[in-house]
Order: structure tokens, then C-alpha cells, then sequence
């Protein structure tokens, strides 16, 4: 053992599953079928608002080949919702009760022998319903005598979150600089590729199997289990590979609990495929936002005071709305010093599809309002808006006091990158008509310390099992959506062992073998929280591997013992090593053949209310508009972020190539398209994902910093990007033509008329 | 409804099959002949998920109809590669370049690819935007799939294939 101890860190290694990807044979919930399996689809509703006054179900029913029938009146009135912390935030049952309050809101299933019949069948369902007054947006919905959506919520605020530090008042008085701007964002559509599935098995004993889409395998076991008034090891989750979520499936879905509820009660699999009219129809959505910000700058840039007020459109139904309606407070503190800060944040109710995490959970909205305010203020400031930005940029160390501290953070070296990379000084010298460079920046959290779910268990575990044979298995919870968590993880492992990565197998996606437990992904959490979890059981695994070295090998105390190349070594002599499997056996003989296995956990503590680590990022749009037809074209996209340690270059990459495209769908063609709670657009072929030739080309730096609280060094990538691109666009936008874009999506439309003075 | 009895070549076998006349390409290789790797993303023929070959040209298997492919023959993602254990170029880049996340819209994606250095074994970047037009993919923002059909490309000329 003569050779450099080999690291798998900073590495492009292939994922684990693109083999079985690339040739059709990764299963997908949709892929499974079983013996006498059931089609289910729902019945959902077809107006905003009304009471239910009767359902007859007896011609479905009669129907040849129907099996299962439920409405609301045959399951329990169950409220659920991600937000167990506080049960009045749980507003939601599986079907309507009295009452439905959304256009697609579920007021029954049918199961059936094909999905024809099931489809013929709902039809045939007669829901009587007497129509109530309805609102479709945030002022309307606060009105004085608005309509009701829940009688709990008089007003329709659901609730409210606030921050508040600093003498407000004072700063603005102290500012040479005050303004304050309205910003309006739009719901857009995750658009995952995979519309959900679930399929659903009850035992003869009652207990239910359910393979679905989703990103929270456990949150859908417990939360099923509460719907279906059963105990939680009674519900098996199991999440085969999953289709794109982007924070659209981490909730308990209502076909989840008809398929079950339905297969026990017909004693067959029930499987239910949502259509991907569904899917834009009815889906979680990202919240449209209104944002009112006001903000306090001395004339030499520095920043006094900042106050945000926001209003989130939540739809019927909460949801992960009071998550985002906090984290929009928080991200319109971040980035920058504002020694003084103001958040009201405002979740309302409105008879629209509800809305739900999605990619940023909040932050897209806060940046597009707090970028673009920055880009408008260091105009007005006279300042170059990098420079206004790096006066006032957050370094290591720095506090939103009470509600976060700032770790690693390369900040202020991704501005001066992004600056030197995108030849901001020059360019910004010769502007001219119908161009522009503009720039907008981003933090992000490596996942959240809150605990709305309020789990009992750890926030991430992990099972390492070590074999004679120099292998390993690795078993969790987390996640891996497409995102590539699985080999990030794997990596993990083989480094900390001193395998390959094709020495582990990995055991996942399953609730009743996985190790409890795992929070799934969300909030750019599996890799800081998961990896720590594997790292704390690859510890506990080494540490007995250590002692049977150090006994072996009559080692003298003082020295450290490593693993690499598959072998297990004193540090300063790594040609005396012995095979990593041979010590395993050793540490089983030595226990009388007990198996070597350990599992480790991770939950953050002690790091402020909102996540153990943030990224940074900054992002300049080069774009050109057509001062005929206000068309927008983005030339290129500089981007430098920091991620903390790039654990697998390939995979951070792909991470950020994503959220460019879906973040320019948000900023220029992307937009749910609503008539008076209706979604018009329901097809790709009229709600515009941009494709690969809308893409422009695109340049990425990293600033490599160490975040310590990561495995490795490594935090959040490819999330926190959702956001600076809109205000990037924006910025360049209004440079190129002089329209200052204050509500989203930028369209050519909105150019066209402000150019022609209408 | 009458069923009718079609024959056709699926990945080099021959399959006799009976449909009904509204049943779609895309619902015979899935349900019926249980090969799932191709994808329904849509089935409105706006996503390219479904691509298939027939007759060796590319189609959005959810809108043909299954009697269209009557004696003809159809190429899926699991017939691309000559053997089970050896992958086809594409596959290959593919998997090396990191051109797959959720891997969903993966197998559409390589038969667009697969079809397009047939009839184009040297593709510019702009061609191969275009000839993946028709693909959406919400992962991986295209750029690390058209390095992968690039490489796919020189791969195949290196080889003479
Ligand atoms: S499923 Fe056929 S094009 Fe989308
Ligand atoms: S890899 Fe997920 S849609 Fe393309």
C-alpha cells in the first residue's frame, strides 16, 4: 500500500442509477403493477367554492366494472397537513367534507377494473353543489365582508410570521436615501416530468404497503396513518425512483389515501396516475406573492433599515405556506447587513388552487423583490450596484439576530468573480439601446432546522452494515428524487471507509427498512443532514475497526489509524495496513460472529431558527430585447456560487444547469394562467418550459469555502439559483429598454406597451 | 368495440397483439407488452417522454395509435443497445456526462439522439437543439445532454460505427 491514499471527494463520478436509466429499466411508481390491480382516478371539483349538498353515487356505482366508491361522507373528517407543530395549520382532509373551496378540490374516487371505466364512472357521479361567494386574490379575499374560506379564519389570514430586530424607526429617520417599491409575483408549476402515482396493497391483516411519488416517504407514512386512523408502523411507504419533485410532492396527496383506503377496502391494489391537466390544474403551485419592501441607505451606499411586508396568495388550503410565508421574511434580511428589519409576513386564504413549496420555498419571491429594489436603489445612489452591493455584503460571522448566523460564506469573492467574468465594468461603459447586463444574487439554506412536523425522531439516520468480504451497505431515508442525493451519499461513505463506490450497497426509499428516519428532501437538506448521519455511523463503524488494528497490529497509542485503497492503516505507515474485510472478520470473530453495523443520526441543535449553513451565489444576465416586439433574449449567464466543498463537480453542475432553466421559465414564459379560480394553461403546449433551444449559454465559477457544518465541508447547490436569475433578467431588461419590471413573469407584452407608451 | 389482431416488430421480435382501435402506441409497450421504459409524461404529445422509433424514425408513442404500427417496426429505449450488457453510444455518454437526473425524460431523450446521429452522425450544437426540441426536461437544463450526444457523436466516428 504504497500508493497516495485515493479521496473520492471533488470527484465526477457517474450516478449509481444512470445505467438502469439510460436503459429503461429504473421502475418509476408508474412501472409497477400487481395481480388484480385497480385503476383509481378523482372526482374533483368544478367550481371554486360551494357547499356540497348531496352526492349520489348509485348510477357510478351500477356501473359493470366498478369497484370502490368513497366520498368524503365514507372516510374520517380528518385534519391533516405537514404542520403537526400546530394542529389549528392543519386544514386539510383527503376528500371535500360539507364543503369544497377550489377548482379540482377532491370530493371522491372510484376504483375500477381499467381506467376507462373508473373515468366513464366518475362522470356518472352526481355532486350537488350550492355555490358560495369566492375570492381569487390576496385584496379581495381581506376585504372588509370577504367571503369565508374557513370559519376558523374570519378575515382569510391564515396566519401571520414576523421578525423584528433593530430601532427601525431611527434607521430610516438616519437614512440619506429612502424607497420603497410593490412587487408582484406569479404561481408557477413545478412541471416535474413524472405526474404522481401511487399504488396501494392492504394486507389481510389491515396493514397497507403504498409505493408513490413522493420526496417524504416518512411524512406520507405518518401522516397516512393518521388519515386512515392507523398506527404508523401499520403503513409502509416505499418511494421507488421518482420523476422530478422540486418541492411538489412532500405532502400526503389525496390519491395516496384513496388508493389505500381503497385497497383495503376491495382487498385488490388500487393504483391512481394523476394526467398532467391534472397535474397544472389542481397542483401545488409557487406562491404568487405581493411584497411591499422599504428600504434605508446612507449616501454612501449603507444600507440603515429595511422593512418588508408580504402577502402570499396560499390558495384553499395551507399547505407549506407558513414555511414560506417565514422564510420570505428571512430572505429579505440575508445577503446584506441591515442593522435594522422589519417582516410582516401575511399568508391569506383565496378560493385558488392552493399553493405549496416549490424550488427556493420563498426566497424567489423575496429576492426578485429585495434584487431588484437594490439595482433601482444603487441607480438612484449612483452607485455601481456591485459596489453597492459588496459595501453592504454579509461576511462569515454575521447575524439576523435571533433568527440566523451566517457560517461559511463567499460572498463578497462571488460578486468580484461574477463582475470579472461577465466584463460587468466595461460593458456597463458601453451600454447600449436594446441591451443589458444585469445582476442579482442569492443565499440559500443546506436545510432547515424547523421542526413544523414535529418528528420524534432524529432528522436524519443512517445504517452502515460492513462485511468480511470488504463491502459495505448503506441504509436511509433520504430522499433521492433525481437530484443524485443516493451517490452523494455513497460517495460519503466510500470516502470515509477508504472503498469504492461500487464497494456499497444502498438500501432506501423504504420506511420499514430504512433506519427511522429521515425528513426526505426538502429545503436542500439531504446532503448536510443525511451525509452527517452516514458519517456519524461510518465513525461508529471505524472506531471498532480501529481497535482490532491497533490490537493486531501492537500499535502504539499515540497512533492514528485511517482507511483507504481498501485497507485499514496507521496514518505514518500506510504499507502496513490490513484489507478492510479482513478486519471486519477479525471484529466479528472477536464478538462471536455478531454482525459489524452501526447507525448514526443527525439533527441540527443550537444553529438560530432557520438552517446550519447557507450558500451564496451571484448572477448576471447578458440579455438583448427587440424594441419592436419586446421578444427578450438572454445571450449568456455568468453565474459563481459558493457551495461550501463541491463533493461531485458533475453533480453540483447539474444542480445549477436545472435551476437556470427553471428559472428563466419563472422569470420570462412561465405562468399559471387563472380566470376566476380556474387554471387556463393545463398542457405543455401552453404553459412554456423553456427547451433546450430557448436555453442560452452559460458560464459557472465556484468559490470553494469550508462550511463546517457540512460533511466535508459541502452545503446547498442548485436551489438557491432559483432566485437571482428573474431580478438578473429584470435588471438587464430595464437597462436594455428603460421598463422597470416590478411584477412577474417579464413578458414581451408588458415591453411591447410600455415602449409604445400605452 | 373490435379488437383488431396486429403484428408488428418490437426491438427485433415479432408480436402478435390484440388492440383496440383507440388504444395508443405508447399504452400497448407499457401495458401490454409491459415494456416500461418508455415514459408518459403527458400523453398529449408536448413532452417527448413517449418518443419511440417507427420505422426507425422518431414518434410521440402516446399519440399514434397502436393499429398504426401494424407490420411495422418499433424501436424502444430497451432495444437500442446490440447486447444486454453493452450499452449503445448514446447510453453511454449519457451516463458518463451526467446527463441524467431523474432520468424521466431520459429515454425519449435518447431515442430523439439515437435518431438523430442516424440520419446526422455529425451534428452541430444548433441541430441538436433542435432534434431534442421536442423533449422537455425539467433536471438538467440540457446542457450536460448535449455534451453527452456530442460525445456520442465523435464516439461513434472514432469507432467508424
Ligand atoms: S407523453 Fe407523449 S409527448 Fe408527452
Ligand atoms: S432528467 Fe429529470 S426530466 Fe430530464
Amino acid at each position: 500500500m504504497s500508493e497516495q491514499r485515493k479521496t473520492l471527494i471533488g470527484k465526477r463520478v457517474p450516478r449509481l442509477d444512470a445505467h438502469a436509466k439510460v436503459t429503461g429499466t429504473a421502475r418509476y411508481t408508474g412501472d409497477l403493477s400487481l395481480p388484480g390491480m385497480l385503476y383509481g382516478v378523482m372526482v374533483r371539483s368544478p367550481v371554486a367554492h360551494a357547499h356540497i349538498k348531496h352526492i349520489d353515487v348509485s348510477k357510478a356505482r351500477a356501473f359493470p366494472g366498478v369497484k370502490c366508491i368513497i366520498t368524503g361522507n365514507d372516510v374520517p373528517a380528518i385534519r391533516y397537513g405537514n404542520w403537526r407543530l400546530v394542529p389549528e395549520l392543519q386544514d386539510e382532509t383527503v376528500l371535500a367534507h360539507d364543503c369544497v373551496r377550489f377548482i379540482g378540490d377532491e370530493v371522491a374516487a372510484v376504483a375500477a377494473i381499467d381506467e376507462a371505466t373508473a373515468r366513464k364512472a366518475a362522470e356518472l357521479i352526481d355532486v350537488e353543489y350550492e355555490p358560495l361567494p369566492a375570492v381569487f386574490n390576496v385584496d379581495d379575499a381581506m376585504a372588509e365582508g370577504a367571503p369565508t374560506l374557513h370559519s376558523h379564519r374570519e378575515n382569510n389570514l391564515s396566519l401571520e410570521r414576523k421578525i423584528d430586530y433593530g430601532d427601525l424607526e431611527k434607521a430610516f429617520a438616519e437614512a440619506d436615501y429612502i424607497r420603497e417599491d410593490t412587487f408582484t409575483t406569479h404561481a408557477v408549476s413545478h412541471a416535474y416530468m413524472e405526474p404522481c402515482v401511487a399504488l396501494a396493497q392492504a394486507d389481510a391483516d389491515g396493514r397497507i404497503t403504498l409505493w408513490t411519488s413522493t420526496q417524504t416517504p416518512y411524512y406520507v407514512q405518518c401522516l397516512l396513518a393518521q388519515t386512515m386512523e392507523l398506527r404508523e408502523n401499520d403503513v409502509r411507504v416505499i418511494k421507488p425512483h421518482v420523476g422530478g419533485g422540486f418541492g411538489g410532492k412532500m405532502e400526503l396527496r389525496p390519491w395516496e389515501f384513496c388508493a389505500a383506503w381503497m385497497a383495503r377496502e376491495t382487498g385488490q391494489p388500487v393504483k391512481f396516475t394523476l394526467t398532467r391537466a391534472e397535474e397544472f390544474a389542481s397542483g401545488r403551485r409557487r406562491h404568487p406573492v405581493k411584497i411591499t419592501s422599504k428600504i434605508g441607505f446612507k449616501k454612501d451606499g449603507s444600507i440603515t433599515g429595511k422593512e418588508v411586508i408580504a402577502h402570499l396568495d396560499g390558495g384553499a388550503y395551507n399547505g407549506m405556506g407558513p414555511t414560506a410565508t417565514f422564510l420570505i421574511g428571512n430572505f429579505g434580511a440575508m445577503l446584506y447587513r441591515v442593522p435594522a428589519y422589519r417582516y410582516r409576513g401575511n399568508y391569506i386564504y383565496t378560493n385558488n388552487p392552493p399553493a405549496g413549496a416549490m424550488r427556493g420555498f420563498g426566497a424567489p419571491q423575496a429576492l426578485f423583490a429585495g434584487e431588484t429594489q437594490m439595482n433601482l436603489a444603487a441607480d438612484a445612489l449612483g452607485i455601481d450596484p456591485i459596489e453597492l452591493r459588496l459595501k453592504n455584503a454579509m461576511v462569515e460571522g454575521d447575524k439576523i439576530p435571533g433568527v440566523a448566523t451566517i457560517g461559511s460564506c463567499g460572498f463578497i469573492e462571488c460578486l468580484e468573480k461574477v463582475r470579472e467574468l461577465s466584463n460587468w465594468d466595461e460593458r456597463q461603459a458601453d451600454a447600449r439601446p436594446g441591451e443589458g447586463l444585469g445582476i442579482a444574487c442569492y443565499s440559500f439554506i443546506s436545510g432547515g432546522v424547523f421542526n413544523w412536523f414535529n418528528t420524534q425522531y432524529t432528522f436524519s439516520a443512517a445504517e452502515v452494515r460492513v462485511f468480511d468480504d470488504g463491502t459495505a451497505q448503506l441504509s436511509t431515508l433520504a430522499a433521492d428524487i433525481g437530484q443524485g442525493s443516493d451517490l452523494i451519499l455513497v460517495q460519503i461513505l466510500a470516502e470515509e471507509l477508504g472503498l469504492e463506490v461500487s464497494d456499497i450497497r444502498l438500501v432506501t426509499g423504504d420506511t420499514a427498512t430504512c433506519p427511522q428516519s429521515d425528513l426526505g428532501t426538502w429545503g436542500s437538506r439531504v446532503t448536510l443532514m443525511a451525509g452527517n448521519a452516514v458519517r456519524d455511523a461510518a465513525h461508529k463503524v471505524k472506531e471498532q475497526l480501529f481497535d482490532m488494528v491497533s490490537l493486531k497490529l501492537n500499535l502504539n497509542v499515540i497512533h492514528e489509524i485511517e482507511c483507504g485503497n481498501g485497507h485499514i492503516y496507521p496514518k505514518s505507515k500506510p504499507a502496513h495496513g490490513l484489507p478492510f474485510g479482513d478486519v471486519v472478520a477479525m471484529v466479528q470473530r472477536s464478538n462471536r460472529g455478531k454482525p459489524l453495523k452501526a447507525t448514526g443520526y443527525y439533527t441540527p441543535r443550537d444553529c438560530g431558527l432557520v438552517s446550519p449553513a447557507f450558500s451564496f451565489g451571484a448572477q448576471v444576465a447578458d440579455t438583448s430585447v427587440d424594441l419592436e416586439t419586446g421578444m427578450v433574449q438572454v445571450n449568456k449567464m455568468f453565474t459563481v456560487h459558493d457551495c461550501g466543498t463541491e463533493l461531485n463537480p458533475m453533480a453540483v453542475e447539474g444542480q445549477l444547469e436545472g435551476s437556470i432553466q427553471m428559472s428563466l421559465g419563472y422569470a420570462l414564459s412561465e405562468e399559471l394562467l387563472m380566470e376566476e379560480g380556474k387554471t387556463l394553461n393545463t398542457s405543455f403546449l401552453d404553459y412554456k418550459v423553456p427547451v433546450a433551444e430557448d436555453m442560452p449559454p452559460s458560464v459557472s465559477e465556484t468559490i470553494e469555502t469550508y462550511e463546517e457544518t457540512g460533511p466535508f465541508g459541502a452545503k446547498e447547490a442548485g436551489e438557491g439559483l432559483a432566485c437571482p436569475t428573474a431580478p438578473a433578467i429584470a435588471d438587464a431588461v430595464r437597462k436594455a429598454t428603460g421598463l422597470c419590471c416590478k411584477d412577474l413573469p417579464i413578458t414581451s407584452d408588458k415591453i411591447r406597451s410600455y415602449l409604445s407608451g400605452d | 368495440m373490435n379488437t383488431h389482431v396486429i403484428e408488428l416488430i418490437v426491438n427485433g421480435d415479432l408480436r402478435e397483439v390484440a388492440v383496440r382501435p383507440n388504444l395508443t402506441l405508447l399504452q400497448l409497450l407499457r401495458d401490454h407488452l409491459r415494456l416500461t421504459g418508455t415514459k408518459h409524461g403527458c400523453g398529449t404529445g408536448d413532452c417527448g417522454a413517449c418518443t419511440v422509433l417507427l420505422d426507425g424514425r422518431p414518434v410521440n408513442s402516446c399519440l399514434t395509435l397502436a393499429v398504426e404500427a401494424r407490420n411495422r417496426t418499433i424501436t424502444t429505449i430497451e432495444g437500442i443497445s446490440t447486447s444486454g450488457t453493452t450499452l449503445h453510444p448514446v447510453q453511454q455518454a449519457f451516463v458518463e456526462k451526467g446527463a441524467v437526473q431523474c432520468g424521466y425524460c431520459t429515454p425519449g431523450m435518447i431515442m430523439s439522439s439515437v435518431h438523430l446521429l442516424r440520419t446526422n452522425p455529425d451534428p452541430t450544437e444548433s441541430e441538436i437543439r433542435h432534434a431534442i426540441g421536442g423533449n422537455i426536461c425539467r433536471c438538467t437544463g440540457y446542457t450536460k445532454i448535449i455534451e453527452a450526444i456530442e460525445t456520442a457523436a465523435r464516439a461513434k466516428k472514432g469507432s467508424g460505427q
